[in-house]
């Protein structure tokens, strides 16, 4: 699937959290997998994984615990080896040889920050400008801890900093190098609602300003709300695409309808309106109408409704949740496994 | 990518920082130093100058082997936390993930074992060497002061800290588990103290040939040590727990 051009903002005079100087050319693919997979002796970890993701794109890896999503991005860091399959990572082969030059170019922030709880946040970030052999590291720490609103706490020990502040020093670790490419490897994983807030809060601002960001997460509000496209990976991929699109793809589009009283007839009322493809009603809960497009369908709907002399309620369509996709696609496996 | 001294130096800054910080490493610098001089000076008083040549050696051969527990025991703990440590803390993938050869991190923390440890050795060694000077009988002085003595302590300090750092980072790399390193290295590093104890005790006769030899086999060994360790560090099973 070709991902969507990459929007970049043009301009940025603030190269950390602005639009990567390592990016390649516009619209092009910051990573490319094709049949990629990883055995753990006779474990497969994920298996004949492909997908592309566009320069500027938030990306969106979902799937349950287990499902290979933290394995599959160790192993386009280079820090495992894929069993077979190929893929290009921020423009470079991944072979061992290249293990170097794609790590210079790419972060990644694991779901445990790992700081050194014994240094303070400027010796943490002063480490990994070292180990980046970054130029002006004063001015790219800076700018760093800018974009994660910690410009005021470098002098704190990190061992001393809250979950969501640990996390956010992380994150500024991640950008020190300017990457083509910034993983995040379920970056809420274990944060308070308000900790959780800011962190989206801060991802949010890096897409608006074009940092191409691999999620990883199992939160699918979280991706719904973050992502341009989504994957959802149960060791195989099952799906990538905007959200939208997978729940097209997946289920009928629906018109929920309430009215006061139940209908005596509904299959008089409902059956033969163009586009209504057929209706459901569950317990004394709405009518739900199985239709074509909702928008044609509506008002032929509530002019039945009317005819019949029915009070009407509400007439909506009803928005099938990411949730939903990802756990059809999970009961569907559940299911291959039982057979 | 080649081999970057940049590299090694801001991890090696990094691991010094953090020692200063962590009161288990403080507490070996400073503890184990400490006990290793004030066993030798007592040792010192307690030599009679009338003594017997081979008494007085035998004398300050312990006494001086005190010393050279400080290069084998002091690198070792540093040494068998490096990696395991890391692990442990959640500290090593986020630095695996960067342009780091394995060749940079295993110099990085050797380093950053030997030169603390090389520092409190021979700050040790000369203040035992001052208190001989200043407090011992001249007897006991001149035969501290000898150059066969001298020369085991100052060859014989950075090559059992090498021995005692690649073991340690051997074993380190393989546990999962930092106490059971650290107790492990401090075992294995041991053993070519035997040697270096003969020697001090005149058993093996010291001379400057044998001194150098057994100087050049211990070279051997850790350049040998660095080849074997290397290839140990794996980066898939560091991470993973799982061979690549």
């Amino acid at each position: 699937m070709t991902p969507e051009p990459a929007t970049h903002v043009a301009g940025g005079a603030d190269p950390i959290g602005g639009p990567s100087t390592l990016d390649g050319p516009k619209g092009g693919s910051a990573l490319v997998v094709e049949h990629l997979s990883k055995r753990f002796g006779g474990r497969v970890a994920f298996d004949d994984v492909s997908f592309e993701v566009g320069y500027g794109e938030v990306f969106g890896f979902l799937g349950p615990n287990g499902a290979g999503k933290t394995t599959t991005v160790r192993a386009l860091g280079t820090l495992i080896a894929p069993s077979s399959g190929s893929a290009i990572v921020a423009g470079i082969p991944l072979r061992a040889k290249n293990g170097p030059a794609i790590r210079a170019r790419i972060s990644i922030m694991p779901e445990s920050p790992g700081l050194y709880l014994r240094l303070t946040v400027l010796e943490n970030l002063q480490c990994f400008a070292g180990l980046y052999e970054l130029d002006d590291v004063r001015g790219r720490i800076e700018r760093a801890l800018r974009a994660v609103n910690l410009e005021g706490r470098t002098r704190d020990l990190c061992g001393s900093l809250s979950k969501g502040l640990r996390q956010r020093v992380a994150l500024a670790r991640a950008l020190l190098n300017d990457p083509a490419v910034l993983f995040l490897d379920e970056p809420t994983s274990g944060l308070d609602p308000v900790a959780t807030r800011e962190v989206h809060e801060l991802i949010a601002s890096l897409r608006e300003r074009g940092v191409t960001i691999f999620l990883t997460t199992h939160r699918l509000d979280e991706a719904e709300r973050l992502c341009d496209r989504v994957a959802i990976l149960n060791t195989t991929l099952r799906l990538v695409g905007q959200p939208a699109e997978l729940r097209e793809q997946l289920f009928t589009r629906n018109l929920e309808v309430r009215v006061r009283a139940a209908l005596g007839d509904p299959g008089r009322v409902f059956g033969g309106l163009p586009d209504v493809e057929g209706w459901a009603r569950e317990a004394s809960g709405p009518y739900r109408l199985a239709v074509s497009d909702p928008d044609a369908a509506a008002p032929a709907v509530a002019r039945a409704l009317v005819n019949a002399g029915a009070d009407i309620l509400s007439i909506a369509e009803s928005r099938r949740s990411l949730e939903d996709v990802y756990l059809k696609l999970v009961d569907e496996d559940v299911e291959a496994k039982r057979r | 990518m080649s081999f970057s001294w940049r590299r090694v130096g801001a991890l090696f800054l990094k691991e010094l920082r953090d020692y200063r910080r962590n009161r288990f490493v403080i507490m070996t610098m400073a503890f184990v130093p400490l006990l290793f001089v004030i066993l030798p000076t007592i040792q010192l008083f307690l030599i009679n100058a009338s003594a017997s040549t081979a008494k007085l050696d035998a004398h300050i051969g312990l006494a001086l082997l005190y010393m050279l527990l400080i290069p084998a025991m002091v690198p070792s703990v540093l040494a068998a936390y490096c990696v395991v440590g890391e692990r442990e803390q959640g500290t090593l993938e986020p630095v695996l993930i960067t342009p780091i050869h394995r060749e940079e991190f295993l110099v990085a923390k050797a380093l950053a074992a030997l030169v603390p440890t090389l520092v409190i050795a021979y700050t040790v060694f000369g203040i035992f060497l001052g208190i001989a000077a200043i407090v011992a009988q001249p007897g006991v002085a001149s035969a501290v002061f000898e150059g066969s003595h001298l020369l085991v302590q100052l060859l014989f300090t950075p090559l059992l800290a090498g021995w005692s750092i690649w073991v340690g980072i051997a074993i380190s790399v393989r546990s999962s588990d930092v106490r059971a390193a650290q107790q492990l290295t401090v075992l294995a590093s041991l053993p070519p103290l035997g040697v270096v104890a003969l020697m001090s005790f005149n058993v093996i006769v010291p001379t400057l040939g044998l001194a150098l030899a057994l100087a050049a086999a211990l070279l051997i060994i850790d350049v040998l040590g660095w080849r074997a360790v290397a290839p140990m560090f794996d980066r898939e099973r560091l991470i993973t727990g799982t061979r690549s």
